[in-house]
């Protein structure tokens, strides 16, 4: 292997400017004459604007706008977008209410965007916000999914019952027919807890608008700035998209909450111009990214399994209800149906499968796309009602898990709910992550916790996911607006230096690192002379950003096809240097050479010529740069089992992790290093739903969980040390490389692995998140039981 | 208006401040060193640690008036003459880092612990960044590079001797 | 934040004429509380006087067989003192677990007690080690400073001085922390002194810390977790909110005491 080949553990070459202070967040640049934006949000879950007294506030010091959803409608702004049309089992589209940029007439949720304040530093138009006299009459509001069903106040009155849609996936007849003949059925209810993504940096923009050029600039924290320019050109009417230029700088992690478009960034833009041009600032403080960032999960679902007497599963059938807050975020729509109910098969061979998903509205934040989105629904739902099976039934559960498996040798494999998984070998993570975490040796140390004390349980999770979003044909008939491919440029200089131009984004993933390798593998180029270039939409070709662990099996395979164009031009050129026939040519390890002989150009030769065109083809282009498209015949499908153990302590039912096993099959690994990393943070966040966070709202719609003192982030002493193994892989069908995607994968199973790993040490399932409280509870209960 | 002097990253510094302007406000807006991060407003995430007089403290939570005469450290200033310190060294080494924001927090804190406690067990690491968070790295790597940074610190402290 | 006159004198006179001298003026510790509070704008002094710069209000000596710390003196210095260490090693004990480190590193013990969070530590540790409160104008008991949510004895232009806690026999302190905030959801302090048992109970309390008299009678006569095997806790008057029922927290102010009595010895 190459130091900075494929497979090589290369240090990231971002890394230097984050370690020594000089990354470059949207909220460290500073513009001249730049003004300050800061919005007035609701202090009420659902109300009536009677009014905002802007006369209130406009002869504060150093006040220069104040703007409200009038004057939003004034100027012809468009509503913010729902990008995902989900159908009715009737048939019917979903049922949207408007989304406007700043609230007119009502405020559906607490954070609602109700005006923007713009002076001439932050603390005036924090002190003239705060200030502003807006006249709410308060209404009756829906907080949660118990209560958006039948209520009598409706989130937007066009959408009656607060129902978006009533989605169905499956044949519900062959389900019906499989359970009416069951051996045995499973049944139980679980709420996927509502999750606040919090990535360190706060949501920021900053929109210039240049009149010299009818203009505009928006730099902001966005994880695909290109969808951003499209949205708020197409939609919003913020500028034609040739006239506007999204930069999202280095973006302080994402997780989702950065894809979609919101209110902040085309306000800021907006409001740039109405003050004749100069820069405004907007940086949301800790408390706002709190209210007004979309939320995750939020699910409450019934799920039944039904199996035969030894175990096999014959059938699945699913009903979920999905809060999505008050307004229909960006891709809202598709996370609880075409992420979610698609993989409900799982890793198993159930021949039938029926999910029903209904979508309600409710006066809370908009909820859309977290790390792994759906997928941690689905596996989350799937893992524990196969560990309450084996429980029922008394088999092992990986013995269950076993039984049931798609077997290695029936790929690509057809699911009843949909997708088509081209290559995996599910036994094989299982076994390598038995042994890794010595399941065999755990009733040992299940008798040596007791002896101290403590309850020890041990928990598997056998997560899939459906990753390399997304085959555009395929979604687009399911309702995508968009299509999903993405796009690359390779651009070599005269002196041989790369420059790569790619459409997604990097907002930790460390693609500078990557996508460097892929190059100098595939090309023979040393690393240090491949500079990535990303997030800037005057800069790089169209992209459709990062999410989905898209980025390499997608993004990747762009610039693969990029360097296949380079290579074959490059073939040309050398063909006619060197006086040989162009299909003599061979390239490797940055040499063309005539196949047979010692006769060779080296790449820096031939680029050197392309651009030096002396003696050249005379029917051929000069110049060396080529772009690529890649659009993905299919979803790649990551895959793996996990492996909790946790000791409880039966006096107060705190849950300790006192081992984590990750075996994950992603395919090719081009950097392991940093595919660990990406595994180790998932892990967190997904440990972090099961047992520490959860967004609460109050009877009144009040969010309890708003800042680091209520809502419970995970810390450094709340989990260990990870043993984590990349290199289970089966290669993926779906492009060149093999890879599959490793970003979402942690979030994805570890939720499972940690609950069931906290039910087989106390007897009984524990909703998340799993507090000391919950689990303390549980234990108590199961004492009343015993002694009954 | 007050005015204030400190001394940031060895250099004499001044300017005139709100009594109300934070220690980071200074430091970003009015020095321009920002790689000191806000991430929080209730003094928890931990973006914004800096030295103040050589111990670790929040810089969002601490009055820039308040920090006048002191000897301020930040981010920009724990390279010396081009050589990184140890800990960004092992945070690149060990990949103790994806998106960078909490970053510099997480080294200005990490450093003030090997201050303290030159070989910290994994549990004291990880206790000590109790007020330092991290959405992305999990914290594996992070726990990883201080401690290997121990490591090479104490190894370099012991070949001195 | 809303702005304010900065104010760092150099001396207690000079702090408490400041505080005479301006009706909305408030004193300024540590700020590790009293920040955060300002940049939530859930105050506006018209003055904020820095007590950082008076000398007189730092340091920590071993006094009377006891120790007497500053109410200037950070949780960190209490945490590393060698005195505190060896005179009182559950007072070191309970300032390593406030905040975090850059919170110990500028928290104060006279801000904390000032301020009477009843999540805070140090008031369990003043009320089970039976300490003194020094002030600009006299000396207080401990079970007669806190008189409720951030409520105290201390009068307006009253300033701590420092605390003087008595050396027990034996003494420890067991925190169970809100897993968000990690202040204290309950934490119990216990101690054996000449003048009795006492046990104390932060974080637990609608009304601040208070003592859990029943175990002290219970621990009298027999000092050992066991003693209160016996004993409930009535959840009536402690907190509720969405970390702990009031019924969890009574349960664990049981767990926390026998964990602190154990730890004791």
């Amino acid at each position: 292997m190459a130091e900075h080949g494929i497979g090589a553990r290369v240090p990231r070459v971002e890394d230097q400017r984050f370690i020594t202070g000089k990354g470059r967040y949207t909220d460290d640049i500073n513009q001249a004459g730049q003004t300050y934006a800061v919005f007035v949000r609701s202090p009420h879950a659902h109300a009536r604007i009677r009014g905002v007294d802007k006369s209130s506030v406009a002869s504060m010091p150093g006040v220069l706008a104040v703007l409200d959803g009038d004057d939003v409608k004034a100027d012809g702004l468009g509503n913010l977008i729902c990008g995902w049309l989900v159908k009715s089992k009737d048939g019917s589209p979903m049922k949207m209410g408007p989304h406007p940029l700043l609230a007119q007439g009502k405020v559906r949720y607490v954070g609602d965007r109700v005006a923007v304040v713009v002076a001439e530093t932050y603390a005036q138009a924090k002190d003239a916000a705060e200030a502003l006299v807006v006249d709410y009459e308060e209404l009756p509001a829906v907080v949660d999914l118990a209560g958006a069903h039948g209520a009598a106040a409706l989130v937007h009155d066009e959408v009656a019952d607060n129902l978006i849609f009533d989605w169905e996936l499956g044949d519900k007849a062959a389900v019906d027919a499989a359970f009416a003949a069951a051996h045995h059925v499973t049944r139980m209810e679980l709420v996927n807890n509502r999750l606040i993504p919090n990535a360190m940096e706060p949501r920021a923009a900053i929109g210039v608008y240049d009149s010299g050029t009818d203009a505009f600039t928006c730099y902001l924290t966005s994880q695909n700035p290109h969808v951003h320019r499209l949205v708020m050109a197409a939609f919003i009417g913020v500028a034609p998209e040739h006239k506007l230029r999204v930069v999202g700088p280095d973006v302080g992690g994402g997780f989702g909450s950065k894809i979609f478009i919101y209110g902040e960034e085309c306000v800021v833009c907006w409001a740039s111009r109405k003050i004749g041009g100069r820069p405004v600032k907007w940086t949301a403080e800790r408390s706002e990214s709190f209210l007004s960032d979309a939320h995750g999960r939020d699910h409450i679902s019934t799920a039944e399994l039904a199996l035969d007497k030894d175990g096999n599963f014959l059938a699945m059938r699913v009903n979920t209800k999905a809060n999505l807050g008050a307004y229909m975020s960006t891709f809202s729509s598709c996370v609880p149906t075409y992420l979610y109910a698609t993989l409900l098969a799982g890793q198993y061979r159930t021949p039938a499968i029926y999910c029903d998903v209904q979508a309600y509205y409710t006066n809370t934040a908009p909820v859309d796309a977290y790390r792994g989105a759906g997928r941690p629904e689905a596996s989350f739902l799937i893992e524990t009602l196969v560990d309450q099976a084996a429980m029922e039934l008394g088999i092992d559960p990986a013995d269950i898990r076993r039984r049931n498996f798609i077997p290695r040798d029936a790929f690509p494999y057809q699911t009843p709910v949909a997708l088509i998984y081209d290559t995996g070998d599910y036994q094989a993570t299982l076994e390598e992550a038995l042994k890794l975490a010595d399941y065999a040796g755990f009733p040992a140390r299940r008798a040596e916790a007791q002896r101290r004390g403590k309850l020890r349980g041990i928990g598997l999770s056998c997560y899939i996911e459906a990753c390399g979003i997304a085959p555009s044909a395929v979604v687009g008939s399911l309702g995508a607006g968009v299509g999903l491919w993405e796009s690359a440029k390779v651009r070599f200089s005269h002196t041989g230096k790369v420059q790569v131009l790619t459409g997604t984004h990097s907002h930790g993933q460390g693609h500078e690192t990557t996508f460097a390798q892929l190059i100098a593998d595939k090309l023979g180029v040393p690393f240090g002379d491949i500079e990535v270039i990303h997030g800037d939409t005057e800069k790089t070709p169209v992209g459709m950003g990062t999410y989905g662990s898209r980025s390499l099996a997608v993004g990747g395979e762009a610039i693969m096809k990029a360097c296949d164009k380079i290579i074959a031009k490059g073939k040309k050129i050398a063909a006619h240097l060197l006086e040989a026939a162009e299909g003599d040519i061979e390239f490797k390890d940055g040499k063309f050479t005539v196949a047979g002989t010692d006769k060779s150009k080296a790449l820096g030769e031939v680029v050197f010529a392309a651009y030096v065109p002396h003696n050249y083809p005379p029917d051929l282009e000069p110049g060396m740069e080529e772009g690529a498209f890649f659009d993905p015949p299919n979803f790649t499908f990551p895959a793996g089992t996990y492996v909790c153990e946790v000791e409880v302590e039966p006096a107060t039912g705190e849950v300790d992790i006192v081992r984590f096993t990750a075996v994950d099959d992603f395919g090719n690994v081009i950097n392991p290093m940093i595919v660990e990393g990406q595994v180790h943070g998932g892990l967190v966040q997904g440990i972090g739903q099961a047992l520490l966070e959860g967004a609460r709202y109050d009877d009144s719609g009040q969010l309890l969980t708003g800042s680091y003192m209520d809502y419970c982030m995970p810390r450094a002493d709340n989990v260990p040390s990870f043993a984590v193994v990349t290199s289970a892989g089966t290669a993926c069908t779906s492009n060149s490389m093999g890879v599959k995607g490793c970003g979402e994968a942690g979030a994805i199973g570890a939720p499972g692995a940690v609950i069931n790993a906290i039910t087989n040490a106390i007897g009984r399932r524990v909703e998340m998140p799993a507090t000391p409280e919950k689990v303390w509870r549980a234990i108590h209960s199961n004492v009343a039981v015993a002694a009954e | 208006m007050p005015s204030v002097s400190m001394t940031v990253n060895g250099k004499q510094v001044g300017g005139e401040v709100e009594s109300r302007t934070l220690l980071v406000e200074f430091l970003r807006n009015q020095l321009g060193l920002t790689g000191t991060h806000v991430g929080c407003d209730t003094s928890q995430c931990g973006c914004c640690v800096v030295h103040v007089d050589g111990r670790s403290v929040k810089a969002c939570t601490m009055l820039a008036v308040q920090a006048a005469g002191s000897q301020v450290t930040t981010i920009e200033g724990l390279a010396r003459n081009g050589q990184l310190h140890p800990v960004q060294a092992a945070f690149r080494e060990h990949h103790g880092l994806q998106c960078g924001f909490c970053t510099p927090g997480m080294i200005m804190s990490a450093v003030d612990l090997l201050q303290h406690n030159a070989n910290p067990t994994e549990a004291e690491v990880r206790e000590w960044l109790e007020g330092n968070l991290c959405r992305c790295t999990g914290y594996h790597n992070i726990v990883k590079a201080i401690m290997a940074a121990a490591a090479d610190m104490s190894g370099h402290a012991k070949a001195a001797e | 934040m809303y702005d304010f006159a900065y104010h760092k004198p150099a001396s207690l006179a000079d702090a408490v004429k400041l505080l005479a001298d301006h009706e909305d003026a408030k004193l300024m510790a540590g700020g590790q509380t009293y920040i955060p509070t300002l940049k939530q704008r859930l105050a506006r002094p018209s003055d904020v006087i820095d007590l950082g710069a008076i000398a007189e209000l730092r340091g920590i000596t071993e006094e009377a067989g006891g120790v007497t710390i500053g109410a200037m003196t950070r949780h960190g210095e209490v945490a590393e003192s060698a005195v505190v260490r060896r005179v009182i090693p559950a007072l070191a004990a309970l300032a390593e677990l406030i905040g975090d480190p850059q919170v110990r590193n500028l928290g104060t013990l006279g801000g904390s007690i000032s301020n009477n969070d009843p999540a805070a530590d140090y008031p369990g540790a003043l009320l089970g080690l039976g300490a003194t409160v020094r002030t600009s104008k006299r000396q207080i008991p401990a079970d007669q400073f806190f008189t409720g949510m951030f409520e105290t004895a201390l009068e307006r232009d009253e300033i701590v001085k420092a605390v003087h806690f008595p050396r027990p026999e034996k003494a420890a302190y067991a925190k169970f922390p809100n897993p968000a905030s990690r202040y204290s959801m309950v934490g119990v302090f216990v101690a054996k002194t000449g003048g009795g048992v006492r046990v104390a109970v932060t974080g637990a309390g609608q009304s601040g810390a208070y003592r859990w008299t029943a175990a002290e009678q219970a621990l009298a006569g027999n000092w050992s977790p066991a003693a209160i095997d016996g004993l409930t806790v009535d959840p009536s008057g402690l907190n509720s909110d969405i970390h702990a029922s009031a019924d969890y927290r009574a349960h664990l102010v049981k767990v926390m005491a026998k964990r602190a009595l154990a730890a004791a010895g």
